[in-house]
């Protein structure tokens, strides 16, 4: 799960080694979900951040290290992913959504 | 005032897309986001660059605000209907600042743009043009808008209410998690105040939850509704929406909006913090 893919979002001009970064691309059926609604919900299921993921279907988040629910909520459907992030290491996903 | 007087679903906006009093606005975080398609009619607003004073930290102030609404063709007696992304988190932020320099008639697009989207309802990127107008404002008020000061004299004697994630409230984080967490400031709280995130006065897809349900939340989580309350956040903009809740919607008096918030607090020298990590 750990280090970025090629498709990933650059990490240019972040200082990753100071920050605890979530991000990866929604999909529906293998392909990228743009202009979906990602939520990042803590360990108690609790509201942290939301974004809307970009034309490729990415997003990213800057969190803390512990574990983490990814919820995608678009007009094609829902999804969810949970994730354990570290300082240091970015994590990279996929939140797969379903009708 | 009732909430239709201050909250309108997209149904009913539809319904006055052609409405000649009507002006639909969309302010948003990331200002890119009109280009990108916008509700037909509407005018943008950056709350950065248009509603920020550029040089000192505070708005512009009656005479641009002024100069700013006649420059978008918006009237005194226009009804303004505000709606953005985030949850309408800027959009409440530009309803609070519309009312401090006393527009009469605002209201809220329930769900903002977010709720708009998953509807698939018709978005443009064309920009209408709208003629200059020659618009009057009032104020500044005073009564909806805290300042430092009392923002210290209330810890213990006035509900504080940080709207704020648990992890920003708690200290482990400095930032909502969308931004990158180098900050300058100290991390944790103002001491006495209650955690009630803004995100629990609203489903996931940005609707405002009922009267009933949103005053179960503060009374549930110990604020006496009957005192005064300053509601805070990192900048502000999440806070006027919980101002928004239990300003408009539940129509509580005295409930002020500290812009300041975080930024400046966690900035302030000497001041008391509490912080549970």
């Amino acid at each position: 799960m750990c280090g970025a893919p090629p498709a990933g979002l650059s990490l240019e001009g972040i200082d990753v080694s100071k920050e605890t970064v979530i991000q990866g691309v929604v999909i529906l059926d293998g392909q990228p979900v743009p202009s979906a609604y990602v939520r990042l919900l803590d360990g108690s299921g609790e509201f942290t951040a939301e974004v809307v993921s970009s034309a490729s279907g990415q997003f990213r988040f800057f969190a803390r290290p512990g574990d983490w629910t990814l919820r995608a909520l678009s007009s094609k459907g829902t999804g969810e992913v949970r994730v354990h992030a570290q300082q240091g290491t970015p994590v990279e996903t996929e939140v797969a959504i379903s009708h | 005032m009732s909430r239709s007087d201050v909250l309108v679903d997209a149904d009913w906006a539809e319904a006055h897309l052609d409405d000649p009093k009507v002006v639909f606005v969309e302010v948003d975080e990331d200002v890119s986001a009109y280009d990108k398609g916008h509700i037909r009619g509407a005018v943008r607003l950056d709350w950065k660059s248009e509603l920020q004073d550029q040089v000192k930290r505070d708005f512009v102030d009656k005479a641009s605000f002024e100069g700013l609404m006649s420059a978008k063709g918006i009237s005194s007696d226009d009804t303004i209907v505000l709606y953005g992304g985030n949850n309408n988190w800027f959009a409440a932020y530009a309803y609070w600042y519309f009312k401090l320099y006393g527009h009469r008639d605002v209201r809220l697009l329930d769900g903002g743009r977010k709720k708009w989207e998953l509807d698939s309802r018709e978005q443009t990127e064309a920009v209408t043009p709208r003629p200059a107008t020659s618009y009057t404002a009032s104020g500044p008020r005073t009564d909806i808008r805290a300042f430092r000061d009392e923002v210290v004299a209330a810890i213990g004697t006035q509900n504080l209410v940080d709207v704020r994630s648990p992890d920003e409230f708690s200290g482990r984080l400095l930032a909502p998690a969308h931004l990158p967490q180098e900050q300058s400031q100290r991390a944790g709280h103002i001491p006495t105040a209650r955690n009630i995130p803004w995100s629990k006065t609203a489903a996931d897809d940005g609707t405002f939850r009922s009267d009933d349900a949103l005053r179960k939340l503060y009374e549930g989580e110990g604020v006496d509704l009957s005192r005064d309350t300053i509601a805070y956040c990192r900048i502000g903009e999440r806070s006027a929406h919980t101002w928004f809740v239990l300003h408009e919607l539940l129509d509580l008096p005295n409930v002020k909006n500290y812009d300041g918030s975080w930024t400046e607090y966690g900035s302030l020298v000497g001041v008391p913090i509490e912080k549970d990590v």
